[in-house]
């Protein structure tokens, strides 16, 4: 079946099974990578994706119930790495393997969208169903105090989660 | 910052990075050090500055040996050797090199190499390894390039080279004022002869520019801008998908399959049964492959497949009847003797206290967040590979003996991984996809379930020990016997199921006896991060913990004291005590030990350990509400790793994942058996420790006059007996297993 979308602000179409998980039809029918598979059963975060602006797991999402939707993924969060997100995890190096952080990543920039300045305890709340195995916490809170700083910072970024189009629109 | 390639994805930019290092005509050099070790000597024959590539486009990057490559324009490309699974080594062996190359880091570009054995030595992930395997041999590899460039601009110059200088990949000549830019000497600097690292001049640390400043991982940006970099994200034109189903029960074959059902379920193309290897806990083993055109069409179908199990011997096997033959064990005559100092018995009856403890912890799952994967292309006779391996010279060896083809015919491209704790040690994923391309006629790419993954592990075995102690009248401690229950036939361990009979306190208290038992074990078992270490420092740093209390002495107090003892005495044991007491002193004056007030329901406990050649002491403050409920405050962490932190902002993570690593072990996880089976299947029955639960993690490191030695290991296994100390100082319960989430910890 054809199932059409918005995908980091284009239309996307894609002819798959209505009940193929937006993860899958992200990684091997569109070849975007970015997007991670960690447990398939939305238990560790590797998969968030925004849809309408929402953080969601993409793993156990069939794409009939999201054809009209908005999805951006971590490949859409900004044209060039500069969404303030990206640029403070660069800057205090979060990762160590790497591999949940697009998944860190697009739930924090939901969370920024939604409370721009979020406290420790706000943070652990909304942080604590995305897992990192190499467990690089106190870098994720360090990161999202300093995205929220930069996000303020005339001239910087601001913080959206919406699609690169929309991003791109700052400054 | 560096820009990094992402690899393993698009045909034509693999093909021309091979014509690349085909147009180089590449020697090495290798001799062997008195010390041991392996010294490098990697050069070119001539420069690669005229080799056209496969595009046809000049390639005017001139080699200066087999890890430094240096454009006109002076972009200088450092390959790194090791796999990289989280650990830094992307960032820090090319730091290392960088540093006596002289030049800017910001110059530098990064590239992941792939296995050459001709090229390299020691590209493997384990062991915290690298930094004592590397620190000199990648900084002679940098020190000889750069000799390579004076010598070229010596001759440019008509000076001596005595007379130059180099910094930020420039030549400069003072007295005449000339100076040349890396990129301009190259082509000259590559004809020449390389020296013998054993020639070349290394820095003075106080000279270090790179070596010791903090510089984010190399491929930071490709992370969070969503790049391909994972092994399960390579993509090969015209590859397609695999599952393979195996037995549930470890060593079980398939009898029948119904694949005629399956092979006409959607997308489709392949389905076919797989003999296993010889050996029926690792390496291939027997099950059934579906290939589709896509994941997960061939998991749909997974989901369809009947087959008929051979269960085999371990189907009866639980967790349950491991302790139970453990306990029947314990109560016996110990097998043998691993170890025995003094006389243990006549210490035990003549001390003042004798304490008895029976301490266990369990399997555990490595649970990489990025679930096995390997990517194979087999044509002509010849194999391809896109690895995520720790060890890809094994996984090499292994498909060639596999497929009955040569070494040399097999090309093996090591990917990043999403985190290897040691489960990448081991190749048995690498294999099934090789086997699998075998049989059809385009690459395949073979990917675990979570619960492939977690149900067919090398599992961190296990373990019993039967511990007895006892302390003299002033509290010394002056008997150690450890009965310790473990798993294997005959005279052998199973894997990763042994200790060294000179583990602590061994060489420290005058009469020391260890035994062991071994029960026969029908699980595959394997390294995982600071193997044997995670296990038996919760089981010696807590029963130590134990003499403390009998003995009436402040937990640490009694730890220096034993250290103090040994060092007056000259005691030698495969732990320098006086690098432990440095740390252990060190992290007690950090944690405020015994000057900080605690608020009812909170305490600190204290531990040690020394392993991978690091030493770490270790406290940690928790709370327990009277209901039981465990929260930790807060983890200090002092580390002695040698002379030299390489790159500060990833060893302070490193440890800090380390040290979260071990709580989430001690709090959470368990991997149980029954009916031959693994129980737990994804992370809602074998936890992950998340954000919520982890404390803020203070680290110091201690610099000492040693060689530099890694970090990815020794950090964590100081933390789980630390934890149960700090929770019997608040509840006066002994936790004598783990996880901790299977004991009732209220009190009051």
């Amino acid at each position: 079946m054809e199932f059409s979308f918005t995908l980091n602000g284009k239309t996307a179409t894609v002819d798959v099974q209505a009940d193929m998980p937006l993860l899958w039809v992200l990684r091997d029918v569109l070849d975007m990578k970015g997007t991670k598979y960690g447990c398939g059963a939305t238990l560790c975060g590797a998969c968030t994706v925004h849809v309408d602006g929402e953080a969601r797991r993409s793993c156990r999402l069939a794409i009939s119930e999201v054809a009209g939707a908005e999805i951006t993924t971590v490949e859409g969060l900004s044209p060039d790495g500069s969404h303030p997100v990206q640029v403070a995890w660069q800057e205090i190096d979060v990762p160590q393997c790497g591999y949940c952080q697009a998944g860190q990543i697009m739930t924090v920039s939901a969370l920024l969208a939604e409370n721009p300045d979020p406290s420790d305890g706000q943070i652990d709340l909304a942080m604590s169903r995305n897992l990192c195995r190499c467990a690089t916490y106190a870098r994720i809170r360090q990161a999202v105090h300093r995205a929220a700083e930069l996000a303020t910072t005339p001239g910087s970024g601001a913080v959206t989660s919406g699609a690169a189009g929309d991003v791109g629109g700052r400054d | 910052m560096t820009a990094n390639e992402s690899f393993g994805s698009a045909p034509p930019e693999r093909s021309s990075r091979e014509a690349k290092a085909l147009s180089r005509r590449r020697f090495l050099s290798v001799s062997a050090l008195a010390g041991g070790g392996l010294l490098l000597g990697a050069r070119f024959t001539r420069s690669s500055a005229h080799a056209s590539t496969a595009a046809g486009a000049v390639d005017a990057e001139a080699a200066l040996n087999a890890y430094i490559r240096i454009t006109p324009d002076n972009v200088v490309t450092i390959i790194a050797q090791n796999p990289e699974i989280g650990q830094g080594v992307k960032t820090m062996l090319p730091m290392l090199i960088a540093e006596e190359l002289d030049v800017s880091w910001d110059a530098v570009r990064v590239e992941q190499g792939d296995l050459d054995t001709d090229l390299y030595r020691g590209q493997f992930a384990g062991g915290s390894m690298a930094t004592p395997m590397h620190y000199n041999s990648m900084r002679q590899m940098g020190a000889a390039g750069r000799a390579m460039l004076v010598a070229a601009a010596a001759e440019r110059f008509g000076v001596p080279a005595s007379e130059l200088t180099t910094a930020d990949g420039v030549v400069h000549h003072t007295e005449s004022g000339r100076s040349a830019t890396y990129g301009e000497l190259a082509t000259s600097a590559a004809a020449l002869e390389a020296p013998s690292p054993r020639d070349v001049q290394l820095k003075d640390p106080k000279d270090f520019k790179i070596i010791g400043t903090s510089k984010p991982g190399v491929d930071n940006r490709a992370i969070v801008t969503g790049k391909p970099l994972y092994g399960i994200d390579v993509t090969v034109e015209g590859m397609k998908y695999a599952v393979f189903q195996k037995c549930p029960v470890f060593g079980g074959r398939v009898a029948s399959a119904d694949l005629d059902s399956v092979r006409r379920l959607a997308g489709v193309t392949h389905a076919f049964v797989v003999e296993g290897g010889a050996n029926p806990l690792e390496g291939l083993q027997s099950g059934v492959a579906i290939v589709a055109d896509s994941w997960w069409q061939a998991e749909q179908a997974r989901r369809q497949l009947q087959v008929e199990w051979d269960e085999g011997p371990t189907a009866a096997q639980s967790s349950a009847t491991f302790a139970a033959q453990a306990e029947a064990l314990s109560k016996q005559a110990p097998q043998r003797s691993l170890r025995a100092d003094g006389d243990v018995e006549a210490a035990l009856s003549g001390a003042a206290k004798v304490i008895e403890a029976a301490y266990s912890y369990p399997f555990l799952a490595h649970a990489s967040l990025e679930p096995m994967n390997c990517t194979a292309h087999f044509s002509n006779g010849k194999l391809e590979l896109w690895a995520p391996t720790q060890t890809p010279q094994g996984a090499r060896k292994e498909c060639a003996d596999l497929l009955g083809i040569s070494e040399s015919d097999v090309t093996l491209h090591l990917t990043r991984m999403g985190g290897g704790f040691g489960r990448r040690l081991y190749n048995d994923p690498v294999q099934e996809a090789a086997r699998i391309a075998k049989e059809v006629p385009f690459p395949v790419k073979l990917l675990w379930t979570r619960e492939d993954d977690m149900r067919h592990d090398l599992y961190r075995p296990a373990g019993f020990h039967y511990l007895k102690g006892g302390v003299d009248a002033d509290g010394n401690v002056v008997a150690w016997r450890d009965h310790f229950v473990s798993f294997g036939e005959g005279a052998n361990f199973s894997s990763s199921a042994a200790m060294t009979p000179v583990e602590f306190p061994q060489g420290f208290i005058g009469s020391f006896a260890l035994d062991a038992s071994l029960m026969p074990l029908g699980v595959p078992t394997g390294a995982l991060r600071a193997p044997t270490s995670n296990a038996i420092a919760f089981v010696i740093q807590s029963f130590l913990d134990e003499l403390a209390h009998a003995a009436g002495k402040d937990p640490l107090e009694l730890r220096l004291e034993l250290l103090d003892r040994a060092i007056a005495a000259g005691t030698r044991t495969q732990m320098d005590a006086k690098r432990m007491r440095g740390v252990l002193a060190s992290v007690g004056e950090r944690a405020g030990w015994g000057r900080t007030e605690l608020p009812e329901g909170t305490g600190m406990g204290v531990a040690f350990h020394f392993s991978h050649r690091g030493y770490f002491a270790e406290v940690v403050k928790a709370s327990v509400t009277q209901r039981g409920r465990v929260t930790v405050d807060q983890i200090w962490v002092v580390g002695d790793v040698g002379s030299q932190i390489i790159n500060p902002v990833n060893a302070i993570n490193q440890v800090q994942g380390a040290a979260l690593d071990g709580l989430g072990e001690a709090l959470h996880q368990e991997i149980t058996y029954e009916a031959g089976r693994t129980k737990e299947s994804n992370f809602h029955n074998f936890k992950l420790l998340d954000i919520s639960e982890a404390p803020p993690v203070d680290v110091h490191f201690l610099i000492t006059d040693n060689q530099p030695t890694g970090l990815g290991e020794p950090a964590l296994p100081p933390v789980p007996p630390a934890l149960c100390n700090a929770i019997f100082q608040v509840t006066g319960k002994r936790v004598r297993s783990l996880p901790l989430s299977q004991h009732d910890l209220s009190w009051g």
